[in-house]
């Protein structure tokens, strides 16, 4: 198979970078909105072309998915160590490269709407290219270190448009602290990588995932604390991704980077960079399975449901609806880890990887829809309060239909996508451990119980006066929306189990139909206590919130993490650690460097005299200088 | 090759010339004066190298080239002192050498 014309995918958004950020004062806005949405249509039928020249055309050879990659060598260590730049296609960089595609162009199109009119437009749109950038990048990467530089630089494109509104402080706030937390977390992936490639003696992918090869056959050759290094090292490295995917206990920076505007929430913290985490333990899914009979593999599957049930129940309380929707993503995220975490690898052992795909992708298109559906809404109502909103589905009828086609995709109702990546789910869950089952369907009561909260909350419920009569947003940002509300209804309907596997041998999922009535039970209870609570104007939330009492309280204030991180960064690392260690450096360190450089000046003010400027006293001691030389060549000649 | 005269005389007389110079390069106040003292220095040397040459090595010529070389080099150092000092009046009034103190430091 030829991959030459992939290479391309990612080099468009970074040509429309370079454009329009050296040009940013030169190009009109209406152009620059073009040249961003023109790049990015290349490069998603570049990518469309891909994914039908791979999984149609060249990649099954023997019924098996094969690996292509093309790679150049950047950096040499040892024969066998080297980092590498290059491209690797397999089924889930595919699927990747079609879920940024798709979710990237939507975005740059909304965005024209959306950002009309906004000083920064040519910049927004440079920023959202070098994204897309990295992102293709990330999903493209052939080995651990090529991923983690990509890593860090959605990283910093994440950084520059949550604070995009740089004049905001809290945005300012929100952007240092999503940078600083993922940062933290990737600490632990660097070090992660490092142990890797010490004791294995490679970074590929292709090599480190090879289930015959050295890298898993040898996990126990070393062990530390009771475990296999390379267990340590893929823990480490789940850490870097639990930090990029908003698991707890990394999940502070992802409700606060909702103050960047909202077509980056839907494609940065919704759809794509948040998934980073999950396609990292994807990608490297063999080692974590195969390593110590995946200890590191239940540790991520318990992380990920705890952190499903911990969002879910936040996202309840939150009132912002960007918010609610960024808890969401963090529980569907958490969802998506423990499929991983739950997953076995042959045939259709491996139905929890392929529903964990599976549900990264439909959950791309309809939280994206949720977003942009609420950036809509925002943009009409001039407010992101649930308070401020209600009875719009007069005002905004393409909004209200698209909205609630997302929100029953994401309850979990069939036909719509959702149902189908739950359902699965669902059923790697049942069939591996019955405990993060349980917790599996009370979140998926929850999230649709949140979710048509917010649906009734924003489109039915008490009419609102407005001050300026909202209206429908322009057609540049419902076109968007119809598509992605498309791709939500018949997303599921695509046979994933056939092109996506662990083992990348395709099989045959069918619905499990008990498992499904249970699941779609729950969805629709949660849906019904909704619509019991929110449809119409009544006291009932208030008085079952009052009832759970200070578990409402908590919950509203989000457990007080945030509070918990203020206090162990602020009251203990700054007063206790740094604080201290400040004064040594200032007392100490520069005390010494300052004083050495004091005595000098005195010393060198009180010899200063000497040079009087006087030609005669120079000349003096040069004559005196020259007498005593001869003196006492004098000297020692004579004896 | 002088007769009556011993190296010895001759060499006292340019240690003694040799030595005003120096005095004189040290106490003068006036730049002009200090310039004439080092020239006294130069001559001194001059004529040390011509009669060592004529005393001790008398059938080469190299001292008496040098001190030619001497000579001219004396005379451009001349030149730009002069012209160093006429500089230093224009912008002070003064050659004095107390007055050009003002770089000191």
């Amino acid at each position: 198979m030829n991959i030459d014309y992939i290479i391309l995918i990612p080099i468009i958004p970074f040509v429309v970078f370079l454009l329009l950020g050296v040009f940013h004062k030169r190009i009109k806005p209406a152009v620059s909105g073009y040249i961003g949405v023109f790049g990015l249509l290349a490069s998603t039928i570049l990518s469309f072309y891909a994914v039908y020249q791979y999984f149609f055309v060249y990649g099954k050879v023997n019924e098996i998915y094969q690996t292509f990659s093309e790679k150049s060598v950047w950096m040499n260590f040892t024969e066998t160590l080297h980092i590498d730049m290059g491209i690797l296609i397999d089924p889930i960089s595919v699927m990747m490269l079609v879920v940024v595609s798709v979710v990237s162009l939507m975005v740059h199109i909304y965005s024209r709407g959306y950002m009309k009119g906004d000083e920064g437009y040519t910049k927004f749109f440079a920023f959202l290219g070098l994204f897309t950038f990295s992102m293709y990048g990330l999903v493209l990467a052939t080995n651990l270190f090529q991923i983690y530089i990509f890593w860090e630089l959605v990283g910093v494109s994440s950084y520059l448009l949550i604070g995009y509104y740089y004049t905001k402080t809290s945005a300012i706030a929100a952007a240092k602290k999503a940078f600083i937390v993922t940062r933290f977390a990737d600490f632990g992936f660097l070090i992660g990588i490092m142990i890797i490639g010490y004791y294995t003696g490679t970074f590929d992918f292709e090599t480190l995932n090879n289930p015959e090869g050295s890298a898993i056959l040898n996990w126990a050759a070393t062990s530390f604390m009771g475990l296999s290094v390379i267990t340590w090292a893929l823990i480490l490295i789940f850490i870097g991704g639990a930090g990029k995917s908003a698991m707890f206990p990394f999940h502070i920076w992802l409700p606060d980077a909702m103050e960047g505007p909202t077509p980056v929430s839907a494609l940065i913290h919704a759809a794509t960079m948040v998934v980073a985490g999950v396609f990292l333990v994807a990608r490297l899914f063999p080692m974590f399975y195969f390593v110590e009979d995946g200890f590191a593999l239940n540790i991520v599957a318990y992380v990920g449901a705890f952190s499903a049930l911990f969002a879910a129940i936040i996202a309840i309380t939150q009132t912002d609806i960007k918010r609610v929707l960024a808890f969401s993503t963090m529980s569907q995220l958490g969802y998506m880890i423990l499929a991983l975490g739950v997953s076995g690898y042959e045939a259709h052992e491996g139905v929890g990887y392929m529903a964990s795909m599976f549900h990264l992708f439909t959950h791309a298109m309809f939280k994206a829809l949720l977003f942009l559906g609420a950036g809509s809404v925002i943009h009409a109502v001039h407010s992101n309060y649930l308070k401020d909103m209600g009875g719009l589905r007069k005002y905004m009828p393409v909004t209200n239909i698209t909205f609630l086609i997302a929100a029953l995709a994401i309850a979990g109702v069939p036909p719509f996508a959702g149902f189908w990546s739950k359902d699965e789910i669902l059923v790697a869950a049942f069939e591996h451990n019955k405990l993060i089952y349980c917790v599996a369907l009370f979140v998926a009561g929850l999230t649709a119980f949140y979710m048509f909260r917010l649906y009734f909350g924003i489109f039915w419920g008490k009419d609102t006066a407005y001050m300026h009569k909202p209206k429908e947003s322009p057609l540049s940002m419902t076109f968007p929306l119809i598509i992605l509300a498309l791709l939500s209804i018949v997303g599921g309907f695509i046979p994933f189990s056939e092109f996506v596997t662990a083992d990348k041998s395709g099989f045959q999922a069918h619905l499990n139909y008990p498992l499904a009535a249970i699941a779609i039970t729950v969805g629709i209870i949660g849906v019904a206590l909704a619509w019991v609570f929110y449809k119409k104007e009544n006291g009932l939330s208030d008085i079952y919130a009052k009832a759970f009492g200070p578990l409402y309280k908590w919950a509203i204030d989000k457990f007080y993490f945030d509070e918990i991180y203020l206090f162990i960064t602020k009251k203990v690392l700054f007063k206790r650690v740094s604080a201290p260690i400040a004064k040594f450096d200032k007392k100490v360190v520069d005390g010494t460097m300052e004083g050495i450089g004091n005595k000098t000046v005195v010393f060198s003010n009180k010899i200063k005299g000497m040079q009087s400027g006087k030609v005669q006293d120079y000349g003096f001691a040069f004559v005196a200088g020259v007498v005593v030389i001869a003196l006492v060549f004098i000297y020692l000649w004579t004896n | 090759m002088i007769e009556g005269i011993t190296i010895y005389e001759i060499l006292t007389l340019t240690t003694i010339i040799f030595f005003i110079g120096v005095y004189g390069f040290l106490t003068r106040t006036n730049l002009i004066s200090m310039l004439i003292s080092v020239e006294l220095i130069l001559n001194a040397s001059v004529v040390n190298f011509v009669i060592i040459n004529k005393y001790l090595y008398p059938d080469v010529l190299q001292g008496v080239f040098f001190s030619i070389f001497i000579i001219a080099v004396a005379a451009a150092e001349t030149a730009l002192a002069i012209s160093i000092i006429i500089n230093l009046y224009r912008q002070i009034s003064s050659v004095e050498v107390k007055d050009t103190e003002i770089m000191k430091y």
